[in-house]
């Protein structure tokens, strides 16, 4: 089922695959990473070696690599849950490691996430559950009242606003959650296997929402383990293994080992 | 919005751990109530001993005929004109710590022995002639009784020189010992209310860690991330500390004025009054809101990310 590409291990040659941006070009970029090193604590092996690499503006990412490759990591270091031990990340042209604690949230207001398993509130219903990411950096009431319906239209969930979470299909509650994740508008929105609960005909749906999100001008940086869906969509690919970064092609596929 | 979303979340909060909340309300109740308690009763202490220094006297008693065959002191005889006349004119030239000297004769000493202890069988039997003459020396400062007795023990015709503060003292030894137990007891029930409120934060920051994962990742400030916690423990704090208010007062109307009625059993001693204890309310108020809200920030430090 793979096709049998190369495998193209060179950073020189690929660190700016993506090709037509050097690294000076500064502030275009929604990410940057310079010789970024993770080392967590009482760990001998680092998460991230000495990863480089730069993200557009309006690009999507997909972010492959087996288990503990560091995928993680690099979402993790992205939002700033986590701090680079060597090299500097930038994102949405901040210095992460100068940023200070109490700016952080100035910072992830403008990214979004979505997770593998949704993260919803059970007890609060799908319009609640995508209000609360506007109620609690104190957005207006008239505000919410005006974008909840917005976006829940736009992530196909119209009609439903009353209803409990527990009472939809995972690719349902899955849409809630990018509802959320893009109801504050972010510039950047950071998906961790947002279809690996899913089928694959739902997976599909899922993906042509990111996409439509992506086509906003959002930059959309997803970590997968779904083959299928990688190669058919040909976005750039971004491959960790082991801490490294072994591969950033644009327009990639999956890769064949798998 | 913001201030009603924060109070919904808080009264989520204190009804998910119902039994937790209620052992902190309990125990801030318990603490600041002691703590009321015992400030009022160092009051009540300070002012008796006010009023009780103000009133006492040092006694220079005089020996009588009889004590003249009793006690060794008057071995010389009953107190003659002359060591009247040199006592009395040496106390008025120790005016540096002698406010006022008053004689009480034999008579007038009955007399007010008898006011005092009216029926008793022990008044019936006595007779002015056994009662003693005596000074009765206001001293400016209570503490230098030394200087008085210094002065006059042992002299030809005293009998003994007496300090009403000296019994007063052990009384008021007694009431300053109760009170510090109720400090201790009071320090203790309050380093185990702080502990419940750190466990408290610590189950609910647990139970809620996946509100606040969101509220985190959405960019929720770190204040309003931790407002309700700290709210929610600052809200239990002033319920325990309005509970607490209602024991010193419920705690004063039995004891003194009702149940118990000590000021009419105790009239001698004049209890706080109704201003003392309201002035006490404020600040067990205060302290039952800033307690807990201060042990919740501390706790949140360690128990929730932001």
């Amino acid at each position: 089922m793979c096709k049998a590409l190369p495998r193209l291990r060179s950073r020189a040659r690929f660190a700016y695959g993506h090709g037509h941006l050097p690294p000076m070009v500064r502030g275009v970029s929604v990410i940057r990473f310079d010789s970024v090193s993770k080392v967590y604590p009482k760990q001998n092996h680092p998460a991230l070696r000495d990863v480089t690499l730069e993200v557009e503006k309006g690009e999507f990412i997909f972010l492959v690599g087996s288990s503990g490759s560091g995928k993680s990591t690099f979402l993790r270091l992205i939002l700033r849950e986590e701090r680079a031990s060597h090299g500097q990340v930038h994102v949405l042209g901040k210095d992460l490691a100068r940023l200070s604690n109490w700016k952080v949230p100035q910072m992830r207001r403008q990214l979004g996430t979505v997770f593998q398993d949704f993260r919803l509130l059970p007890n609060k219903t799908v319009a609640e559950n995508v209000a609360f990411a506007q109620e609690v950096i104190g957005k207006s009431k008239g505000e919410i009242r005006k974008s909840v319906p917005q976006v829940l239209d736009l992530v196909g969930l119209g009609g439903k606003e009353e209803r409990m979470p527990g009472e939809l299909s995972g690719g349902e509650q899955q849409r809630v959650a990018i509802a959320r994740a893009f109801v504050n508008r972010p510039k950047l929105l950071i998906a961790d296997e947002p279809t690996g609960n899913l089928d694959p005909q739902t997976s599909v749906g899922i993906m042509k929402l990111l996409d439509r999100i992506n086509r906003t001008g959002t930059t959309v940086v997803m970590a997968t383990h779904d083959q299928n869906i990688v190669d058919q969509m040909r976005k750039r690919v971004i491959e960790l293994e082991k801490g490294r970064l072994v591969r950033d092609q644009a327009r990639g596929v999956y890769g064949y080992q798998h | 919005m913001r201030a009603q979303f924060v109070l919904s979340e808080i009264g989520v909060g204190l009804r998910r751990n119902l039994t937790m909340t209620f052992a902190v309300i309990v125990s801030v109740a318990l603490s600041l109530a002691l703590f009321g308690g015992s400030l009022l009763m160092s009051d009540q202490v300070s002012s008796m001993k006010g009023y009780w220094y103000d009133k006492v006297n040092v006694s220079v008693f005089l020996c009588n005929k009889s004590d003249a065959e009793s006690d060794p002191n008057c071995a010389k005889g009953a107190v003659t004109g002359d060591q009247k006349k040199q006592i009395l004119a040496d106390l008025k030239k120790m005016d540096s710590v002698v406010e006022k000297v008053t004689y009480e004769s034999a008579d007038e000493a009955y007399k007010h022995y008898k006011e005092q202890f009216g029926d008793s069988p022990l008044a019936s039997s006595l007779t002015p002639d056994q009662m003693q003459e005596s000074y009765r020396i206001k001293l400016k400062d209570p503490e230098k009784y030394q200087v008085i007795a210094t002065a006059f023990d042992g002299r030809d015709g005293v009998q003994s020189v007496q300090d009403q503060k000296g019994i007063l003292d052990n009384l008021f030894e007694l009431l300053n010992l109760m009170n510090r137990a109720a400090l201790g007891v009071m320090a203790l029930m309050l380093i185990v209310a702080l502990l419940l409120i750190v466990n408290t934060v610590r189950v609910s920051a647990f139970s809620r860690r996946r509100e606040t994962g969101i509220m985190r990742l959405v960019g929720a400030s770190g204040f309003y991330i931790q407002a309700p916690f700290i709210m929610e423990a600052a809200v239990a704090g002033a319920i325990g500390g309005g509970l607490a208010c209602v024991f010193l007062i419920l705690g004063r109307y039995f004891t003194i004025d009702h149940g118990m009625a000590l000021s009419e059993k105790l009239n001698l001693i004049t209890f706080l009054g109704w201003d003392a204890v309201l002035t006490k309310l404020p600040l067990i108020l205060a302290a039952s809101v800033l307690m807990p809200a201060l042990a919740a920030f501390f706790a949140l430090r360690k128990y929730l990310k932001v």
